[in-house]
Order: structure tokens, then C-alpha cells, then sequence
């Protein structure tokens, strides 16, 4: 290679890098060595698993964790059903200013920030709110009904915020479906469903895949949402590493939490991929 | 016996744009019959609501004698062959011919032998396993065939299948297509703007403009008699001239031309008088060129000029010849007798063509 090319190669390659390794490769290794670590006395420390041991022993954290997990698998599965209709709809069934008018209404929510948008939910949900009053009103309900902190109220918050991470890249790969492949199904004497199944679910795979672990990943580390539509009893995963590290300042047990969380995430993606017989590469290239 | 496919005085209407006008035809059982038009003429709207992808506004389709207008396209006994083929990229080609049997409820063995028949049968045996993206143009197109084959359709759509074929392809996919028709026995009714398409593989054609059918025939009939002037424009290669009746004298009319070149014509039973404006029509293959004015003595139009440019193109080569008076341009097919080869643009030719095949049509009428 010529001695310039090697020099763009470097200054190219050099923004990445730095951003890759002091923002994402260092960090986590000190996160690792903090959560390695055991505090024995005042600042003295021991390389020990006690922190990760004593996730194992405390049957909240466990029941935190696979909670959040539950929860988070649900979530996308949900905003995956939601997500498909809405997606078809806009990719193959709207033509020209339609079509680019409901992506736009997509987006729009997108632009006040998480926590405005959490706002609003609460203001529709709360015991003195809009859908709260609505009720009693019409006389469906005698009392304020609070619709807040529970999981119904979570999942809600947590479909709403992912909604786009699922609809953008299933847009993306429906749009690249001809609707000449999907009349050629009807017309070999598929049915609707026949047609969905074998046809357009297939091809949407990669959208579908892409899409979930996004919404997954985003479901599992969201923090916001949780706590606000969820109230002090959420028991949220990312609740806990959060009080780890600013109320109890037990920074050790803090990164065991956090490199179990991204451990649980990857193994979940993984066994996804498996399940569904993509790749990686498949999806994101 | 029942015509396997009639449609009476279809019409489609796209809110005020009617993309077909009155359409009638009835195709017989086993035909090759072509739909031939140029883009936009609205065959492809025809060919949906055969489908059933679209609903007619007024007529009837029907198939067999059963007007099939309330069935949905699944529940058709007509297949299609699409524009893109539109194989699915999802499934392996045995999955792709057997998708129709799966649909139909066929028991997994017996789907298992008639891909493999019909594979034997379009000449691909044995690549059942194989991706779609790995076969070649025309073996998808064989594949395509197959897919609707299989399933034993009362007729075959094809929506201008060969149209993203190269050209030395496309010329062998016409033949192949033609034998498949008849090893199949099916009815195939296929739509194309290209005319040697049709009118290789056709027993009939229609030809179609503006959402109506102009004239429908042989391809012999299209090419040597044709209806009206857009099927003697559309079909094969003509010299056009627009101009005026001098004389009109039972078959035989005296035209001249709007830039002043007098040709003798035939009207070919359209009434026509004199005043009329009208457009002429001469075939570049039916005008004879030659050195000498005496070898055309038995033609009644005759022409002196020079040669102003040479198209050469192997078999198809033409010339044309601007007259004397440097009136009008005229294509002329050269002879491949070998007599003309030497021909230098400039040389001065005398060219002539009978009457009757100098095609007259009024100019209002179409």
C-alpha cells in the first residue's frame, strides 16, 4: 500500500477508534474491574466474586432481572404486532404523499424528548386525568380510577417509545417487496394468510429481526419509562444498578449488575438469532 | 365448444380515464392469442381484470362459460406470468413450482413428483434445490412457466415476460415459448408492445390503442391487410405519407402528398373521395429499387432519386431515396441479392411499388 493511502487509511480510521476505545472499550473495562473488586476496608480492596455472588443470593435481584427480561421480550413482541400492520400499511398500501404524510406522523412524537412524552402519558393516565375523568363523565366509573404504576401502564409507555425503532426498519424491508411477488401468491391460489405467512413474513425477516433487538435493547436498558409510569414499585433492572451507584454508592455491586445485564441482553439476542436462523450479518447488511 | 377465454364488452374506468373502451374477444381453446399495443394502451388492464386483480366497471370475463367476474384471483383456474416473473426469492425452485400444489391442498409426495415432471419437462431437471438467484434470465423464465404449469390453468397470462431479456435471448425465449405452448396444450394469452413477439408466436392478435381493440387477426392479416391506419403505422415498418385525394376511381385513388410527391394507392374496400384527407402507407420491403427505370415498367408508381443514406443492418439492410423533385424521403429495403452492394450514397436509383400496396386510410378516422 502506498504511504498515503496508509496515512488516510489512519486519519479515517482514527475518529472511530478513539470514539470505540475511550468510549465504549474503556469504560467497560473499568467496569469490569470495579465490579472484580471487594471493598475489605476503608480503601482497601480485594479481587473477589462476591458482588456477582450476591445477586444469586438475593432472590430480589434475581426476580428484578428475569422480570425485566420477561417484561422487555413481551414488550417487542407487542410493539412487533402493533408495528406490522402500521408498517405494511404505510410501506405497501399508501402511495405518494400519503405515504410520506404517515411516516411523518411517526416521526413527529419522536421530537419533544422521552421524558415530555412520558409526561403525557401520565397526564392521561393519572387518577385525576384526562382518561380518568372521561370515565366518570360518561358514568363508566363512580370514582378516580388511577391507571398509573402498574405493568399495564409500563408496557404501554415502553411500546409507545420503541414504536419507531420497529417501524423504520420493517418499512425499509417491506418496501423492498414487489407487489408483483405478492399478487403472484394470490394468484397460485394462496389466501391472505397463506400469502403472509409464506411470502411477506419471510421476506420482512431481516426488518422483523433488526427491529426487535433494537426495540429489545431499548426495552431492557430503558430507565425513564419504568420509573415514571411505574412508580417506586417497577422493579426495573436499571432501577437497581441506579440505586447501586447514586443511593447506596455501592459502585462495585453497581457494575456487577451492569455487566449482568449486558450479558443477559447478548445471550437473549444470540438465542433470538438462533431461533429465527438469521445472522447477524444477514440483518444489518 | 366454448371459447376457453370471452370477455364481452369489457370496460374499465379509472375515476374519468377510461383504460379500456368495449372490449370483446373470445379466445379458443388451446391459441396463442396476443394482445399487441403500445405502453399505456390499457392491455395490461385487461390482463388484471382477467387475473382478477381488478374489477371491470361494465362487461362480463368468463372462462370455461363461467363468467368468473365475483371470484377472487385465488380462485381462478387462470395463472400469470409476471412482467418481473416475480419467482420468490424466499423459497428454492422446487418450493417456488410447488407453492401453487401446497396452496391447492396436494398431498407432499405427489407435489414431490409433478415439480420434478414439470422440471423434466421445461428442460431443467434436477435443480429443485437451487436458488432462485442462481439461475439464469431464461431459466427463470422456464421456472416461471412451470409454477403456472403445474397447476393445469384453463388459460395463461403472460404480461410481457421477455421484456427484461437481452436480445439474442429474447429471440430463442419467442421459439421456446411457442413449443411450450404446445407441449402443454394450454391456452396462452400474452400481452407485449413488441410486435415480433407477437407476431412470431401468435395464431391471433390483437391490436390495441387507446383502450380499444384496433383489429384483430392473423399475423398475416395485421401485417398484409390491415384495418385502420395505427394498425398499418403500429405493425411492421412503413413509409408514411399524409396528403389529399386528387382522384378517386373505384379501388384505385390518386393522392397527393401535403409536400407535393403524387402516388397512385388502393383504398382496400374503404370508401374514400376525392378532397379527402387521408394517410398512405407503403411497406419499405415493397418498393423495388433499381438502376434502370425500365425494370419497373410493370409498377405503377414510379420514382427517379438518389440515394441519401445507407441503414445497413445486415438482412434488414434499407436505403432512402429523396426523389428528384426532393419532395419526401423513402425507406427502401435493399435486395441481399448482392446487385445493390455497392450502392454509394448519392447514386441515382429509380424505386417503384404497385398501387395496391400503397394502403390509403382516411385521416380522420383514426
Amino acid at each position: 500500500m502506498h504511504r498515503e493511502a496508509k496515512l488516510g487509511l489512519i486519519l479515517l480510521l482514527t475518529p472511530f477508534l478513539l470514539w470505540l476505545s475511550l468510549l465504549i472499550v474503556i469504560p467497560h473495562i473499568d467496569l469490569l474491574l470495579v465490579s472484580l473488586r471487594e471493598r475489605v476496608g476503608v480503601g482497601q480492596y480485594e479481587i473477589s466474586l462476591g458482588n456477582y455472588l450476591t445477586f444469586f443470593t438475593e432472590p430480589l435481584y434475581i426476580v428484578t432481572f428475569l422480570r425485566t427480561a420477561v417484561m422487555s421480550i413481551f414488550a417487542t413482541i407487542l410493539t412487533l404486532l402493533i408495528g406490522f400492520p402500521v408498517a405494511y400499511y404505510i410501506a405497501k398500501m399508501a402511495k405518494g404523499r400519503t405515504q410520506s404524510a404517515l411516516f411523518l406522523l411517526c416521526l413527529v412524537p419522536f421530537w419533544v424528548s422521552e421524558l415530555v412524552r412520558t409526561f403525557g402519558w401520565m397526564i392521561l393516565l393519572r387518577e385525576t386525568g384526562i382518561i380518568s375523568n372521561l370515565l366518570q363523565s360518561v358514568g363508566l366509573a363512580q370514582g378516580p380510577v388511577e391507571m398509573l404504576y402498574n405493568d399495564a401502564a409500563i408496557m404501554v409507555g415502553l411500546v409507545y417509545t420503541s414504536m419507531l425503532f420497529m417501524v423504520v426498519p420493517l418499512i425499509t424491508t417491506l418496501e423492498s417487496l414487489s407487489d408483483e411477488v405478492v399478487e403472484a401468491g394470490y394468484d397460485l391460489g394462496g389466501s391472505g394468510f397463506s400469502v403472509l405467512r409464506e411470502i411477506i413474513i419471510p421476506h420482512a425477516m431481516p426488518g422483523i429481526v433488526s427491529g426487535s433487538i433494537v426495540v429489545f435493547m431499548l426495552c431492557l436498558g430503558n430507565y425513564l419509562t419504568p420509573t415514571m409510569l411505574g412508580g417506586k414499585e417497577s422493579l426495573w433492572f436499571t432501577e437497581l444498578i441506579y440505586s447501586q451507584f447514586i443511593v447506596r454508592f455501592n459502585w462495585e455491586l453497581g457494575a456487577a449488575f451492569g455487566f449482568l445485564l449486558l450479558i443477559l441482553s447478548s445471550v437473549i439476542v444470540w438465542g433470538m438469532l438462533r431461533l429465527t436462523g438469521q445472522s447477524l450479518e444477514k440483518t444489518m447488511g | 365448444m366454448t371459447p376457453d377465454l370471452q370477455c364481452t364488452n369489457l370496460t374499465k374506468k379509472f375515476g374519468e380515464t377510461t383504460a379500456v373502451d368495449n372490449v370483446s374477444f373470445s379466445v379458443p381453446a388451446g391459441s396463442f392469442f396476443s394482445i399487441l399495443g403500445p405502453s399505456g394502451c390499457g392491455k395490461t388492464t385487461i390482463m388484471r381484470m382477467i387475473a382478477g386483480f381488478l374489477e371491470p366497471s361494465s362487461g362480463d370475463i368468463q372462462i370455461k362459460g363461467n363468467s368468473v367476474l365475483n371470484v377472487p384471483p385465488n380462485k381462478r383456474h387462470v395463472n400469470m406470468v409476471f412482467q418481473h416473473l416475480a419467482l420468490f426469492p424466499m423459497m428454492n425452485i422446487a418450493d417456488n413450482i410447488g407453492y401453487g400444489l401446497r396452496r391447492a391442498g396436494m398431498h407432499k409426495k405427489d407435489i414431490g413428483f409433478k415439480v420434478d415432471e414439470a422440471l423434466e419437462r421445461i428442460g431443467l431437471p434436477g435443480i429443485g434445490h437451487r436458488r432462485v438467484d442462481e439461475l439464469s434470465g431464461g431459466q427463470k423464465q422456464r421456472v416461471a412457466i412451470a409454477r403456472c404449469m403445474v397447476l393445469e390453468p384453463d388459460v395463461l397470462l403472460l404480461d410481457e415476460p421477455l421484456g427484461a431479456l437481452d436480445l439474442k435471448l429474447r429471440e430463442h425465449m419467442k421459439v421456446e415459448l411457442k413449443t411450450l405452448q404446445a407441449a402443454f396444450d394450454t391456452t396462452f394469452v400474452y400481452i407485449t408492445h413488441d410486435q415480433s413477439e407477437a407476431l412470431v408466436m401468435s395464431d391471433n392478435i390483437a391490436v390495441m390503442n387507446a383502450g380499444r381493440f384496433e383489429q384483430v387477426g392473423s399475423a398475416q392479416d395485421l401485417y398484409y391487410r390491415p384495418d385502420t391506419a395505427f394498425v398499418a403505422g403500429f405493425v411492421g415498418d412503413s413509409n408514411r405519407w399524409s396528403g389529399k385525394v386528387v382522384k378517386q376511381d373505384g379501388e384505385n385513388t390518386l393522392v397527393q402528398t401535403t409536400s407535393g410527391l403524387t402516388l397512385r394507392g388502393a383504398t382496400q374496400g374503404r370508401s374514400l373521395s376525392q378532397g379527402d384527407t387521408i394517410d398512405a402507407f407503403v411497406r419499405p420491403e415493397a418498393i423495388r429499387i433499381a438502376h434502370n427505370a425500365e425494370d419497373l415498367a410493370s409498377f405503377d408508381n414510379q420514382i427517379s432519386g438518389t440515394v441519401t443514406s445507407i441503414l445497413f443492418n445486415g438482412a434488414a439492410s434499407r436505403v432512402m431515396v429523396r426523389d428528384t423533385e426532393g419532395h419526401e424521403e423513402v425507406a427502401v429495403n435493399l435486395p441481399q441479392s448482392g446487385e445493390f452492394a455497392n450502392l454509394t450514397k448519392g447514386a441515382p436509383v429509380h424505386i417503384g411499388w404497385a398501387s395496391d400496396q400503397a394502403n390509403c386510410f382516411s385521416a380522420g378516422a383514426s
